[in-house]
């Protein structure tokens, strides 16, 4: 790939990526409208299809790299997604403990 | 002579601009960032409340995967037209930039109208916010995505004018540069709305 003065890639770059996501937006419909998998399969593969499509995007649209100027975008970039990754982790690990421990359950109901 | 040093002048320039551009486009990179921020919490409260439907109804019954399989392709397309635009951009053709702008325009407000259109239709049909907790956030998250891109858009509009009315000039190129990012950042949002939101959803 080009890399002329800092510049915005290439127009095979941008066909590249745009052909891979078009494939990646494709292929998760199927596999919903299918009905392909289990349901817990299934989320795991359209979220790991929704990752890969991530990447693509952010390297062929965004041209982030670790060369040169880049480099400070992409280090905060990882560390916006470490946050982005604590943060939504760190709700549904907590929310999820308080579900499971402030419902009244039938078993503590008809212990009172 | 005279020549010679007003070549180094212009490149003395030229390096000033492109000072200017990098340290701009990474004080909006860092911005965008933030918005990330904001969005990855709207996802979380999501993700809480899309199982509370308070008697409403769920995802699977109110979300047409076709219909959202096309707003998806016009945002994505919209985003490609972008990048395309920024090339001309690049080589300083003005009217294939305004060309490139213009149809990524048309496609981002399809996008929009069909959002809204949903949105009337599940309010008209009682689903608005109100209705649950799983659709105060449903609406709570793709409305924000929806009002980032119409800011796009009016954005975008703005500096189809400026590059009409100024030329390619290094305070538009700069402009459209961080639009760019805006743009290509709004599409990767939609990336995780289209998955978890709909794919998700509607299993």
């Amino acid at each position: 790939m080009s890399n002329h003065q800092g510049g915005h890639g290439s127009a095979k770059a941008y066909i590249i990526g745009f052909i891979l996501s078009i494939i990646l937006t494709v292929v998760p419909y199927y596999l919903v409208v299918n009905h392909s998998m289990a349901v817990d399969e299934l989320a795991l593969a359209v979220m790991v299809i929704a990752v890969g499509q991530l990447l693509i995007q952010v390297i062929f649209f965004l041209h982030l790299s670790f060369k040169g100027e880049e480099q400070g975008k992409t280090l905060s970039f990882i560390f916006i997604l470490v946050v982005v990754a604590i943060l939504v982790i760190g709700t549904l690990w907590i929310m999820w403990n308080l579900h499971e421990n402030m419902m009244p359950n039938d078993m503590n109901m008809l212990n009172h | 002579m005279t020549a010679h040093s007003a070549n180094h002048h212009s490149d003395d320039h030229h390096d000033h601009d492109a000072e200017v551009k990098s340290k701009v486009l990474f004080g909006f990179w860092i911005y965008i960032m933030s918005d990330l921020i904001i969005f990855s919490c709207l996802f979380a409260a999501y993700a809480v409340l899309h199982t509370h439907l308070f008697g409403g109804p769920s995802g699977k019954e109110l979300f047409d995967l076709n219909y959202v399989m096309i707003e998806t392709f016009l945002l994505l397309t919209s985003s490609f037209t972008y990048g395309l635009a920024m090339l001309e951009a690049e080589k300083n053709n003005k009217s294939l930039t305004l060309v490139w702008l213009f149809i990524t325009f048309l496609l981002g407000a399809g996008f929009i109208g069909m959002e809204i259109n949903e949105f009337h239709h599940l309010i008209l049909e009682g689903f608005g916010p109100h209705r649950s907790a799983f659709l105060s956030s449903f609406f709570g998250l793709v409305g924000t995505h929806g009002l980032h891109v119409t800011c796009g858009l009016i954005w975008m509009a703005m500096m189809m004018f400026q590059v009409c009315r100024f030329g390619l000039t290094p305070m538009v190129t700069r402009k459209l540069a961080c639009l760019s990012l805006f743009w290509h950042f709004l599409d990767i949002v939609w990336i995780f709305v289209f998955t978890i939101v709909y794919l998700m959803g509607v299993m």
